[in-house]
């Protein structure tokens, strides 16, 4: 069960197992150990078989793809059809998809069979998954603690090895963070380079699907997956496919890696900046130089973004009315009296302020105070990074200022909430792809994560730049004991 | 700045959103919490700045004028809270 998904693809080119034995043993590992956890919304083994069978007999007529019959469990943010697709909310909660989502399109073409639907914070908003509707999910490493969010089921998931690898969607850091707060490894792609049609969308200009697995390889075949152009996406980018894994085995001599600054100051906790700074050692050693860059907005992210990602969700989420799908109050005497309860009934307290915070920045007299003014932001933002890759090849540092905290603790604050992503959310602004692998554990034994930052379209790089990492280090095989 | 008590009660009315007395005041703690993280924006001089929307510099696609999308109306409003006769219902707005 600690294997990669590259091992399993193995095992089944060998004919050592089926997708079928697969699957059994994953869903096996579900119904045991889930309960602890609470890491799915949606477990159907029937479904799971039924499209395990169909990769045994891809593979059986001599059509399988490398990954065919590989399991994967995918956010429940991502339509899929005959699926509930819930996106952690109560006004989703009767939703079963009526399509796929292009990523869900994509992992069904490779053969590879969905053994569920995993937890997440509701509509995406949330760093600890403490919002979704059906309840919070727990760190496997300790299950007093929070795994992380958006993509916390996801992230459990992978970690306690109830499943091989998972999809994840991040706005502002909700797959790095979760997947430096539970040990694995999460890449978040240039924005526009995974579809984002049948993504349910919280803010359309920074939400961007990814892999979540235990290693960079293992990454990399999930992006060669997901990865595409879309016509459906207006924003999904028209370039020529390519293997993320090409270069995973090239050395790292002259490598220059760029630390930044505002990374390494107050705020970062002993143990984590003690195992980031080992890592930057380990580097060295494996031929990387460093130099110092600076991103000195970076500090305006948070700030930016919670104008910009609630503004878009207050337009998005608009959809939701009781009309057309979803959820409808029960009684209710007009239209407007059905709006209102609908949505107040349906949407949970961290959604409707931020639904507030967007409707209010975006409205009448306060539009260039507060939206324009994050946009600025945001190309300065983005500016900083354009410098700072003028002096290195990527970029390393923290993924989250702590180790998991416990649940409840910030559950009262959002301000305090928000500041989880205080490393992850400038990447999101600037559209760059950034991932999480583990580099170490705290004084309580829970897993510290680094992030790499790339520069635009740089993914085999960066995932060049983890692989070798992973090859020299053992940080990303631990697992928790269940 | 700090929101009142009825901006907190404008802003539910224009998101469509039901809120009680109890709720309005925690939302006006909340969101006055938060509008203390965004204000630190307004420290910064961005005169003169291109405002940026997305990441890439990208134009939107254009497409020949016809339906690409086949008909699933069927399969679209059984997920609907009420339909009638391929139309979905709502509470009479016209009398």
């Amino acid at each position: 069960m600690n294997d990669t998904i590259k091992h399993l693809s193995e095992l089944l080119a060998s004919g050592q197992a089926s997708s079928v034995e697969l699957c059994q043993e994953f869903l096996a590992r579900i119904a045991r150990h889930n309960p602890k956890f609470n890491a799915f919304i949606s477990i159907d083994p029937d479904l799971t078989l039924a499209e395990a069978r169909t990769a045994d007999t891809r593979r059986a007529n001599g059509n399988a793809g490398v990954l065919t019959g590989v399991p994967v469990a995918h956010k429940d943010i991502f339509c899929t059809e005959g699926w509930l697709t819930t996106c952690g909310s109560r006004m989703l909660s009767n939703f079963v998809a009526p399509y796929d989502a292009h990523v869900i399109e994509q992992f069904k073409a490779a053969g590879m069979p969905c053994l569920g639907k995993t937890n997440m914070d509701e509509f995406a908003m949330g760093s600890s998954n403490e919002t979704s509707f059906y309840g919070p999910v727990k760190n496997p490493w300790d299950t007093d603690r929070v795994p992380g969010g958006s993509s916390g089921g996801s992230a459990a998931a992978v970690a306690a090895r109830l499943t091989p690898a998972a999809t994840g969607t991040d706005t502002g850091g909700s797959i790095r963070q979760p997947a430096a707060l539970t040990g694995i490894t999460g890449l978040k792609p240039t924005y526009g380079v995974v579809s984002r049609y049948g993504m349910i969308a919280f803010a359309s200009s920074l939400d961007q699907g990814g892999p979540m697995a235990r290693t960079a390889e293992d990454c990399a075949l999930l992006l060669n997956v997901m990865a595409g152009f879309d016509a459906r996406d207006s924003t999904s980018l028209e370039r020529a496919k390519e293997d993320y894994g090409r270069d995973l085995m090239k050395p790292l001599t002259g490598l220059k890696i760029g630390l930044p600054r505002e990374f390494f100051g107050e705020g970062l906790t002993g143990d984590t900046a003690k195992a980031v700074e080992a890592a930057i050692a380990r580097y060295r050693s494996l031929g990387a130089e460093t130099v110092e860059v600076g991103l000195p907005n970076s500090s305006l992210s948070v700030a930016a973004y919670y104008v910009l990602a609630p503004a878009e969700a207050s337009s998005n989420l608009s959809r939701f009315d009781g009309v057309r799908y979803g959820y409808r109050t029960p009684e209710y005497t007009d239209l407007l009296d059905m709006y209102e309860k609908s949505r107040a009934e349906g949407f949970g307290a961290e959604v409707k302020r931020r639904i507030m915070i967007g409707t209010y920045v975006l409205s009448h007299g306060y539009y260039d105070a507060y939206y324009i003014q994050a946009q600025k932001l945001r190309r300065l933002i983005a500016d900083d990074f354009a410098a700072a890759f003028r002096q290195c090849d990527v970029i390393l540092g923290p993924t989250a200022p702590t180790t998991a905290f416990r649940i409840g603790e910030k559950a009262d604050d959002p301000v305090q909430m928000y500041l989880s992503d205080i490393y992850t959310i400038a990447v999101n602004l600037a559209g760059l792809p950034g991932m999480s692998l583990p580099c170490g554990f705290d004084a309580q034994g829970l897993p510290i994560g680094m992030q790499l930052i790339g520069n635009y379209f740089d993914e085999a790089r960066m995932l060049n730049v983890a692989h070798q990492y992973q090859l020299a280090t053992d940080w990303h095989t631990k697992a928790p004991a269940l | 700045m700090s929101l009142s008590i009825d901006d907190v009660k404008r802003i539910a009315r224009l998101a469509r959103i039901r809120v009680s007395e109890a709720e309005a005041l925690d939302y006006q703690d909340k969101l006055n919490g938060i509008f203390g993280l965004i204000e630190a924006m307004q420290a910064v001089d961005t005169a003169g700045v291109t405002p940026m929307a997305h990441g890439q510099e990208v134009f939107q696609r254009l497409r020949e004028d016809r339906a690409f999308e086949p008909d699933r109306r069927e399969a679209f409003q059984a997920v609907a809270p009420q339909v009638e006769a391929g139309l979905y219902l709502v509470p009479k707005v016209i009398e």
